[in-house]
This record gives C-alpha cells, structure tokens and sequence, in this order.
C-alpha cells in the first residue's frame, strides 16, 4: 500500500460543502433574501425565527452547513491560490491557512450556537 | 471566399535555430480541406523540409494533433473553411506543453511513461486456461468503461490541461481515462494496483476539474468524468481502510 494522502478527506468535506452550498444555500438566499422581504410569501415573525433555532435539530444543521460550506471554502480557495497565482513554494503556508481558518471558522460557529440564547 | 488561405506555421529545428519562429504560407482554400490537407501541399509543393507527424486522416491513429489558432485540435478533422471568414493567417504550432523535437512534431515519452505507470491492460489475479473458454462480458458491463475505451491517444487533453501545464507531473487525463477503461472492465482484477499509482497527487488529486480535456477531446471520452468518478472511488476505499484496517490490502 502506498502512503495515505489527505486528500480523500479534503476532497470528501469539499464535494459535500460544494453539493450542500449548492443545493441549500440558494434556498436560504431565496426565501430570506426575496420571497419574505417582498411579500411573495407571508414572513414569520422575528420571535417564530428565534425559536426556530433555538431548537437543537436547527443549530446543528446551521453547524454542519457552515463546517461543510467553509471547508469547500478551503479547498478551492487553497487550489486558486496554489494554480491560479501560480504560488507553489508556499504550499504549506497556504495549507495551513486555508483549513486553518475553516477550522476556526467552524470551532467559531460552533460556539455561537452552543451558546446561542 | 478567397481562393487562397494563409497558414502561420511553426517553424523550429533546436539544432539549427536559436528560437522557433513562424512562416508564413498560402495555400489553396478549398471546401474539403482540412488543415492536414494544408500541411500536406505545403509539405509536397511549397517546402519540403516542413516537420509534422500524421497517418490515417481519418481521426483514428491520434497523431496530428496540434494548436490551431490556440486550441489542441486533430487536424484532420479541422476544416480550413472554418478560418476562411477570420481575415487573418491560421496559426499552427506544436502540441502546447510538450518539447519541440522539430516543426509541429512533440516529444511524447513523458505521456507514454505516465501510460504505462497505470498498467492499462486486463490484469487477472489468475489466468484461466484457454480451453475454459472466454470471458464472456455482457452489453451492460461492455458499456461500462466503452466510452473511455474510445481514447486514441491523440494528447489534445494534455495540450488542454492548464494542471499538467503548471505541474508536469499530473499524470494527465488520458492516463487516468485509460485506468479508468480497465478498472471498470468486468474481466479486470487490477484496480488495487492501479490505485497505488492514481490516488497520489501526481494522480487524481491534482486535477482541479477545470473540464478542458472534456471539451478537447475529438472522441469524446470524458477524461474529466473519469477523474471525478475515480476521486470518489478513492475516497470510499480511504474510508473503508479507515473503518476497517484488518480488511485492507
């Protein structure tokens, strides 16, 4: 067997970010963004929101949307920078940046909803 | 239309010349012409000493594949007509990303080595002995890996790929589209030797799915596709070696 590559996992958390940003992302965009601003559906209240996420099962979908979506984030914004600036010797550093801040990014939101009041 | 046609070839001999420059030739425009046919009369009226490989000209050997105007094309299959209307010289050079040995003609022993890294041939853990018979293949697993098998060599997805272009060593899309044909082919045993070459950086992890090689291809084969499908299936086999080491090979 030959080494074991990270990048199965990498490329697994950004093809799930990817088919999650793609598929739900428009739909929070469309009824927060359009539909309820405009009037084309009757908006909850504010108080019927909050409660939405104080349930559990809603902060942990907002915890693996964002995980999922920030770690997509990191993949191809460490390949655009890797190919598109063409910045090769710094392969590490980019590394770290790019999962790093997905990382921080999901340990932040994370956060934020645990202690979500 | 004009009667005649300018083509901007590449010129180059690294023996003779200190840099590769273009010249310039006119030649018939005809409706049937394809840029081979170009090549070909200026090869047997013009100037002999023109360098390019071709054969069949019928877009089956993969071999005179070359830029027109910047994009990898087959040049038998790339009528000149369709440049008549651009008022300006049909530029032709040498496959982007390959050494120049002379003219439009491209050294290739990097792709043949890539090529033979992935062992694209039926591997059997066991041979069965002829007098067993052959092995039969239904429609449905012919289908399977059919499309891929299309592949001619052509290395207009090379010529593509911006990734091999910044990183020679990607082993390239038509390496992984032929590992590909064989490991989904229901008589093959090899896909575990295969891996070891293909789920490495220089394998698919390289690719970016950036697509070109798809779009490039003048048989179709999907080169890209195959990449992808290969990336999961590596992935689900990392998975499973995580999950269960004892069943690892």
């Amino acid at each position: 067997m030959a080494k074991q590559s990270n990048e199965p996992v990498l490329w697994a958390l950004f093809s799930a970010g990817g088919v999650m940003a793609a598929f739900v992302i428009p739909v929070h965009l469309f009824l927060l963004g359009l539909a309820f601003p405009l009037g084309w559906i009757p908006a909850p209240s504010y108080e019927h929101l909050l409660a939405l996420v104080r349930l559990p099962i809603t902060r942990l979908y907002l915890f693996v949307l964002c995980f999922l979506a920030l770690f997509h984030w990191a993949h191809r914004f460490r390949y655009t920078l890797y190919d598109g600036l063409q910045i090769k010797h710094l392969n590490e550093l980019i590394f770290v940046c790019c999962y790093g801040g997905a990382i921080f990014g999901t340990v932040l939101a994370g956060y934020l909803l645990w202690n979500f009041r | 239309m004009a009667e005649t046609i300018s083509l901007e070839v590449l010129r180059y001999s690294p023996e003779r010349d200190a840099e590769p420059s273009f010249q310039t030739y006119d030649v018939p425009l005809r409706k049937d012409w394809v840029v081979l046919d170009a090549l070909n009369y200026i090869k047997d009226k013009v100037d002999g000493s023109l360098t390019f490989r071709w054969s069949c000209r019928m877009g089956i050997c993969g071999s005179c594949g070359m830029m027109v105007n910047g994009e990898p094309k087959l040049t038998c299959a790339t009528f000149l007509s369709n440049y008549a209307n651009e008022n300006k010289p049909v530029r032709v050079q040498p496959l982007r990303y390959f050494p120049v040995i002379r003219d439009l003609v491209v050294e290739v022993t990097d792709f043949m080595t890539k090529l033979q890294s992935v062992k694209p041939w039926l591997i059997r853990e066991k041979e069965k002995p002829v007098s067993d018979g052959e092995y039969l293949q239904t429609p449905d697993q012919l289908d399977r890996y059919k499309q891929f098998s299309m592949c001619i060599n052509c290395l207009l997805c090379y010529a593509a790929c911006p990734v091999y272009g910044l990183d020679p060593v990607f082993i390239g899309p038509a390496a992984i589209a032929l590992a590909q044909r064989y490991n989904m082919d229901s008589r093959d045993e090899g896909a575990h030797e295969r891996m070891d070459v293909l789920a490495q950086h220089e394998g698919i992890w390289g690719c970016t799915f950036v697509g070109e090689c798809t779009k490039v291809c003048p048989k179709h084969v999907d080169p890209a596709g195959a990449i992808q499908q290969y990336k999961l299936t590596a992935t689900i086999e990392r998975f499973k070696t995580f999950l269960m080491p004892w069943a690892a090979r």
